[in-house]
């Protein structure tokens, strides 16, 4: 159904922008349809097929898949979609008094053979490579749908190697039911290693027969083929939890990298960094609440919008509270694990305590396919790509702005620093906010990964502190070891250990790791190490 | 106080300690009183306690004394653990699991052998681990060694490599959190999400009988009593004075020749075990322990007893848990929305203005009040300034009120 809708607004768009009247062969043939009978039908069918006109394929497609009508006054071919109805030549919507105006031409089984053998033909002779791949790649479903001649045909005018490689499955596929063994042999020898499920099906069947009639070395050959198959498919699901791994490790060290900055360059145990995850999570909600109509862009403003949020929530926090305790990280602790409580119930009183629906801009949706069993979704690629963004800008900052540079002063000496004419309450108060500004551009980014709730920064809370304090605190570079490092081993036992026996491993392996080096992977050395 | 007064070790212990000794009378004449009056007045009498309110405040006592044992750590030796909840948890389990045996066929499946919910899980046989909890004294070994054994492991591990300050802190909270997840695996064998729960009664006696609460009532106020008094003497004693000396400079201490990691791991452990003690006594009244119980907020929640009660005092920690808790069961009933902003706002407050919490605020006061020529008061009762009160003006107000 999906494919006919898919058809039927391409159908719709190319009508949009060239009218076309009828053409008179396809026409013509269309007209006889309507009236024949299914004997008749085959006869017409098998010229419809013939009719070089770019809309045979189309017409054929719709036929086989039993959407194409006519109406029963003017016998206009029409098309029913799931939706609306529209004339197939024109591309005219219509509207109906009843169902009953339009009549389905109808198919018969025959009828489909017929058909699907002229759409693969079709297809696989278009002289778009995109098209043939996908006749190709069908055909592996139903290798019958093409005859020997045309298929050999199609492999010899065959110039797209990918498209090339598939047609000798297709062969391949073909050949395991030849009648001799040499035959069956050599195609079982050009499906080894190909990774499409059709093909392993294919093989698993043709094992069972061979199994059947005991042809031993066939049994051989086919398990030999099948176990290639299985490795490089296990090889594959290493290459895709390792995605999957580096994705939660973005995530991770998206969560963390704020926290980098409050607790590993100030030294200020933040409770509350979850909390500006969150707020950042909730500006893109609000955000997007205020422009509906442009989702796609929603993201570009909702990032400047919660690194200021989260950041300004920051500075007050700094001013109010966080600035009466330095030097006692255990109170700033707990006060800031009061204000997370606030913050919690604040957003709980505002939006309400359940979840909110922050939408996915279509750019964000969909997948990329690496091989035909390893499809990987965008999502993830893009917050790879944003938690690099992030992290090398917040490098860039350190390293090269004077804001940077004074941080790092007032991070080093504070007396000295302040004697140089540097302002150091407001250093503190900006690099907290920068911290937490950070927070509230992850907030963004999980928005569009988890559930957006009062609860979702309480999630990320413990796995940021492991992250930093495994990588080392006061150093990047040893965030994203640690963030990557810890997702990636995450996602590699999960299957082994299961999602919660894995967390739970990877926590008792920090808890380990901090005994054997209490500074974490990358330590500080020289005399910033003494002052933690 | 300032004048020692001596004796036997436990004339000492007792005689010295002012404040402690009257809470610690006031803890003992609430443990006989308020199961007297549930069971010798009848219903609708004035003087009748009913067993809903008994319970709350058994429920408070058991928090008392889980905030005694954070107290002794954090207040005394200086480690933040922001895990104690598990040691609670974990001796709450070794009690409900006794609890769960009790129940013998009772259950809603009948299986003689099994609990509830090993039968539910198709399980055949009860788990090694669960060997012996059907004794009582058994159980109660493992209440204490369950906790005192994580506690030395852990322990071990973190003090002789040095792991101080806030990484102690979140490896703790780490800790928990593993914990947690691990007991809301039903695979655990510990009933997984629900925890354990329906309990029918302990050595035989009904535990939904109004005698059987009075009891535990009464054990609970004598577990506190005896643990504030093992706690101060630890506290008053010379390890004592070293653990202060850790709290105040480990490096210093350290370098005078002291074996710090020993000594904070065996306060470490003693805390352990009598947060263990506590979960113990805390199941058979509230009749459930599930996996929530390990969730890192409560862990957080005790400091927070501890710190607006006032830290290292001991005695501080019970008035902190008791008022926290009053707060807690007051607001959350009235004002539920507000109670999340109160509880924040408290550590903030607490955190700024009250470093040394209410206990220290009475001091503060009676200094001034001394000092302006007034006659000193007597007992613990600063319960009226309600733990919001803060800095001078506040307690100026609070000054008038008592």
């Amino acid at each position: 159904m999906l494919f006919a809708f898919v058809l039927y607004t391409v159908v719709v768009a190319g009508a949009e922008a060239s009218p076309m009247k009828p053409n008179t062969a396809l026409h013509a043939v269309a007209q006889e349809l309507i009236d024949a009978g299914y004997r008749e039908k085959q006869a017409v069918t098998e010229r419809l097929t013939t009719i070089d006109d770019p809309k045979t394929l189309l017409f054929m497609q719709i036929m086989v898949e039993g959407d194409l009508y006519y109406r029963k006054d003017d016998r206009v071919v029409v098309i029913k979609g799931d939706d609306a109805v529209t004339t197939f030549f024109s591309g005219e919507e219509v509207t109906l008094e009843s169902k009953r105006d339009i009549k389905k031409i109808s198919v018969n089984n025959k009828l489909r053979v017929l058909l699907r053998s002229g759409i693969a033909r079709l297809q696989i002779f278009s002289d778009d490579p995109e098209m043939r791949m996908q006749a190709a790649v069908n055909l592996l479903k139903s290798a019958e749908d093409l005859d020997q001649t045309t298929l050999e045909e199609a492999l010899d005018k065959e110039e797209n190697s990918d498209v090339r490689d598939v047609l000798l499955l297709v062969k391949g596929i073909r050949m395991l039911e030849a009648d001799t063994e040499k035959e069956r042999l050599q195609g079982v020898s050009y499906l080894s290693g190909s990774l499409y499920p059709d093909v392993r099906g294919a093989l698993a069947n043709y094992r069972r027969a061979a199994e059947a009639d005991s042809r031993t070395e066939e049994i051989q050959a086919a398990d030999e083929a099948l176990k290639k198959i299985e490795s490089l498919l296990s090889l594959n699901s290493v290459a895709e939890n390792l995605y999957f791994g580096l994705a939660l490790g973005a995530v991770l060290l998206l969560a963390a990298i704020g926290l980098a900055i409050t607790f590993g360059v100030m030294g200020v145990i933040n409770m509350a960094h979850g909390e500006m995850i969150m707020l950042g999570a909730y500006t893109t909600y609000v955000v997007q609440q205020l422009m509906p109509d442009h989702i796609g862009m929603s993201l570009a403003v909702a990032v400047p919008a919660a690194f200021l949020v989260s950041g300004l929530v920051g500075v007050a926090i700094e001013r109010g509270v966080i600035r009466h305790l330095y030097g006692r990280p255990l109170e700033t602790l707990l006060a800031t694990f009061g204000i997370s409580l606030v913050l919690q119930q604040a957003v709980r009183s505002i939006f309400s305590p359940l979840n909110r629906e922050v939408a996915t801009p279509d750019w964000m949706a969909g997948t990329f396919m690496i091989n035909p069993a390893l499809e990987l979704t965008f999502n993830r690629l893009y917050i790879i790509i944003f938690s690099l963004m992030v992290l090398a800008l917040l490098a860039l900052i350190l390293k090269r702005t004077l804001f940077g540079l004074q941080m790092r002063a007032v991070t080093m000496n504070r007396p000295m620093a302040s004697s140089m004419g540097i302002r150091t309450g407001w250093v503190d108060a900006l690099t907290f906010g920068l911290g937490s500004g950070i927070a509230g551009i992850a907030g963004v980014a999980l928005s569009q990964l988890t559930n957006v709730g009062p609860n979702m920064g309480q999630a990320y809370i413990i796995d940021s502190f492991m992250v930093v304090v495994f990588g080392g605190v006061g150093n990047l570079w040893g965030t994203l070891v640690g963030a990557m490092s810890l997702g990636v081993v995450n996602k590699l036992l999960e299957p082994w250990a299961g999602a919660v026996v894995a967390k739970i491993l990877v926590l008792i392996f920090i808890i380990l790791f901090i005994q054997k080096r209490p500074r974490g992977l990358f330590a500080l050395k020289g005399r910033a190490a003494d002052m933690g | 106080m300032k004048q020692e007064i001596k004796g036997g070790p436990l004339t000492r212990l007792i005689m010295n300690d002012v404040a402690g000794r009257r809470m610690m009378m006031i803890i003992l004449a609430i443990a006989i009183i308020v199961p007297f009056c549930n069971l010798v007045f009848p219903e609708g009498s004035a003087l009748h306690v009913s067993t809903y309110t008994m319970t709350l405040l058994g429920k408070y006592l058991c928090y008392a004394l889980l905030a005694v044992s954070v107290d002794l750590i954090w207040g005394y030796c200086g480690i933040l653990s922001l895990g104690h909840g598990a040691f609670f948890a974990l001796g709450g389990y070794a009690m409900g699991m006794y609890l769960m045996r009790q129940i013998g066929d009772r259950g809603v499946y009948a299986n003689p052998d099994l609990p509830d919910f090993m039968v539910f899980l198709n399980w055949t046989e009860v788990p090694w681990y669960w060997f012996g909890f059907d004794q009582f004294w058994f159980a109660m070994v493992m209440v204490l060694a369950v906790p005192g054994i994580l506690a030395f492991v852990f322990g071990a591990l973190a003090f002789r490599s040095r792991v101080t300050g806030v990484y102690l802190s979140i490896i703790t909270q780490a800790l928990t959190y593993a914990l947690m997840l691990a007991f809301f695996r039903n695979d655990m064998g510990f009933g997984g999400n629900n925890g354990l729960t329906d309990f029918k009664d302990i050595l035989g006696f009904d535990l939904q009988a109004d005698s059987t609460r009075a009891a535990l009532f009464f054990a609970s106020g004598i577990a506190l009593i005896l643990g504030y008094l093992i706690s101060r003497f630890i506290v008053t004693s010379k390890l004592g004075r070293v653990l202060v000396a850790i709290r105040d400079s480990e490096s210093r201490a350290r370098f005078l020749g002291y074996r710090v990691e020993w000594y904070k791991l065996f306060v470490f452990v003693v805390s352990a075990m009598l947060a263990g003690v506590a979960g113990a006594l805390y199941v058979p009244q509230v009749g459930i322990i599930n996996p929530g119980e390990f969730a890192p907020i409560n862990s957080i929640e005790m400091i927070i007893w501890v710190a607006v009660g006032g830290r290292g005092t001991l005695f501080g920690a019970v008035i902190g848990a008791v008022l926290v808790n009053y707060a807690k069961t007051y607001f959350t009933g009235a004002f539920a929305e507000l109670w999340l902003f109160m509880l924040g706002g408290l550590f903030v407050l607490t955190t700024l203005y009250l470093p040394k919490g209410v206990v220290g605020l009475w001091a503060q006061m009676k200094d001034k009040f001394m000092s302006s020529g007034g006659g000193g008061n007597s007992g613990i009762t600063t319960g009226s300034s309600s733990g919001k009160s803060s800095d001078q003006k506040t307690s100026k107000e609070a000054e008038g009120n008592a």
